[in-house]
């Protein structure tokens, strides 16, 4: 997100000389985003972080006490535990499978477009529009329940099992699968024919080159694809809600349940601290992130 | 040989997004009976099971016309979801557009700071959001109206980053020519801007419409009053008070969202682009 260093010294006299007219311009363009973010969005955010170490009730400072709360708190224990392992789970799933995706689509060359289109649609699709789908899909009586019996098997209700988590991770895939694959393809489009053409002259066999050329040069992509995969990962909620309401099988009770039901309850302390430690762990995680992926660069 | 390996396996792939989209369609013209055969075990207790034919028995328009005539609460959900989705993206355009601007191309004190403030709240999920977005909003009195679910969303920052973006990408020599040329910088950005970081804007508002025609978390934690309810949250609603609409009800739903993103097909992938490529 920063310019060059020459760009910015060659620019630096003429940013002088217009120095005051230029800033009251940019504050015109500026201003009116900027006071509505921070009305809307910071300014709000700040007094939660200081609501973190308040009583709800009472409203005296009460240090660390909300977050000592929250973490002897079995439901926030179960909703973090869970959600941890579905970023875990899902993330490496979905980077290594749109990747696949990405260099089939590549490998295929004519029709590449309407495959690519294809893969993106679900994420135009609303839940609310697949949720009657799904539920003649995974329900007791369902379809799956009635491939199993063909092949056998029992019949189960899906969505009362620990298959519940599975179907999630599932859904979560089909949905993000696109996104993620458009953005592979951005990163292997930037990789030039040459290195390949040079690799060949070498003889470096074709699962060479992709370790050896493919795979460092995506690196930086890998870095913004498991951010934004992982802010997508947030909204698998919406299904999980439209399917299975506020309290789902155990498996699939994520912190995002648990949130919205701390917020039925009225328990902003709780929440307050919950939403500090969420933040907290996002922002050091893009951090670092970006930190390693700049290193990379040097 | 070879080359047929990839193209089959891609199409095999590809068969799990049209399955399910062919089976809400050929659904949705299913009559009543029909849908009371086949997913009764399902949705009306019924023992036996499911099934979803792949081409109804009787094929008929009766949902369709049962929907559009019979159906007042789907049509004011449906409203609800445009009045709560069109001034969002049009806020988003009048307020996050000049902003894109001044990023890509101001240089003004504190700019990266600002910048890095606005990737942050940009990656911060609703939940983190929720809690301070209701206290502003029982401060002004906007819990329980449709204003609770766009003001907060008309501040996004997320269209502001795609934008900037674009405008970054147009040529500096390009500005500095119009600049030459007499024009102001209000001049430079409607004649410049605009057409050239076109491209950016309807990006923007694809990904926004796509979004937000699917809000959820927003509307059930902002908003009690169901008769204010986008068509994304009621709609699971429908199946049970009137089965026989109810897949009918989802295509309906579907196909605003279709026709965005059949039609910014282009720029939507180019948004996810610009969100992705580094620097």
């Amino acid at each position: 997100m920063k310019l060059p260093k020459q760009q910015q010294n060659a620019q630096e006299p003429i940013w002088q000389n217009k120095k005051k007219s230029d800033l009251k311009v940019a504050l015109c363009f500026l201003l009116p985003s900027l006071i509505g973010v921070m009305v809307f969005i910071f300014i709000p955010f700040i007094d939660v972080i200081r609501r973190s170490f308040f009583g709800a009730m009472s409203g005296e400072f009460v240090g660390l006490k909300n977050y000592a709360t929250i973490f002897q708190n079995d439901a926030f224990k179960l909703a973090g535990g869970n959600t941890l392992k579905f970023t875990l789970i899902c993330i490496p799933l979905l980077v290594i499978a749109s990747l696949g995706l990405a260099l089939l689509i590549n490998a295929i060359g004519k029709k590449a477009q309407l495959f690519k289109m294809t893969f993106l649609l679900p994420m135009a699709i609303p839940v609310a529009s697949v949720v009657l789908l799904w539920q003649v899909l995974f329900h007791q009586n369902g379809l799956l329940s009635r491939g199993i019996i063909a092949l056998g098997g029992q019949r189960v209700d899906w969505m009362k099992t620990d298959w519940a988590f599975w179907i999630l991770v599932a859904s979560y895939l089909w949905r993000n699968i696109g996104y993620d694959m458009v953005l592979w393809l951005a990163g292997l489009s930037t990789i030039s024919p040459a290195i390949y053409e040079a690799a060949k002259v070498d003889g470096a066999s074709s699962w060479q080159q992709f370790t050896k050329i493919t795979i460092p040069q995506l690196l930086p992509t890998l870095f913004t694809i498991v951010v934004l995969s992982l802010l997508n990962s947030f909204k698998v909620f919406r299904e999980a809600y439209l399917i299975a309401g506020d309290y789902p099988h155990d498996s699939m009770y994520m912190l995002q349940h648990l949130f919205n039901n701390w917020f039925v309850s009225l328990d902003i302390d709780k929440l307050s601290a919950a939403a500090t430690i969420v933040a907290g762990v996002i922002l050091i995680l893009i951090l670092l992130l970006q930190r390693t992926w700049e290193g990379d660069e040097d | 040989m070879k080359k047929y390996i990839p193209i089959t396996l891609v199409s095999f792939l590809a068969l799990i997004v049209w399955l399910p989209l062919w089976m809400l369609i050929s659904g949705s013209l299913m009559p009543i009976d029909e849908i009371k055969t086949y997913f009764g075990p399902v949705l009306l207790g019924g023992s036996g099971f499911a099934k979803w034919p792949l081409i109804p028995a009787y094929p008929t328009m009766a949902p369709y016309i049962e929907l559009l005539l019979d159906s007042p609460a789907f049509f004011a959900m449906f409203w609800n979801s445009i009045k709560i989705v069109v001034p969002i993206l049009i806020g988003q355009v009048c307020f996050g557009m000049p902003a894109a601007w001044a990023f890509a191309r101001f240089e003004f004190p504190c700019k990266k700071l600002l910048f890095t403030l606005y990737i942050a709240l940009m990656l911060m999920p609703f939940q983190v959001t929720m809690v301070p977005n209701y206290l502003v909003l029982d401060k002004m009195n906007l819990l329980n109206t449709r204003g609770a679910l766009i003001y907060p969303l008309v501040f996004s920052t997320f269209p502001v980053f795609i934008m900037y973006r674009f405008f970054k990408s147009i040529p500096e020599a390009m500005i500095e020519a119009t600049k030459m040329d007499g024009a102001g910088h209000f001049r430079t950005f409607i004649h410049i801007g605009l057409p050239l970081g076109a491209a950016g804007i309807v990006s923007a508002l694809v990904l926004g419409f796509l979004e937000y025609w699917n809000m959820i978390e927003q509307p059930l934690t902002f908003i009690q009053d169901k008769s204010l309810w986008p068509l994304s949250l009621y709609l699971p609603q429908i199946a049970v008070d009137q089965l026989s609409v109810s897949i009918v009800a989802s295509v309906i739903m579907l196909i605003p969202a279709l026709l965005v993103f059949l039609w910014g097909q282009n720029d939507l992938e180019a948004g996810i682009r610009a969100a992705g490529l580094k620097e």
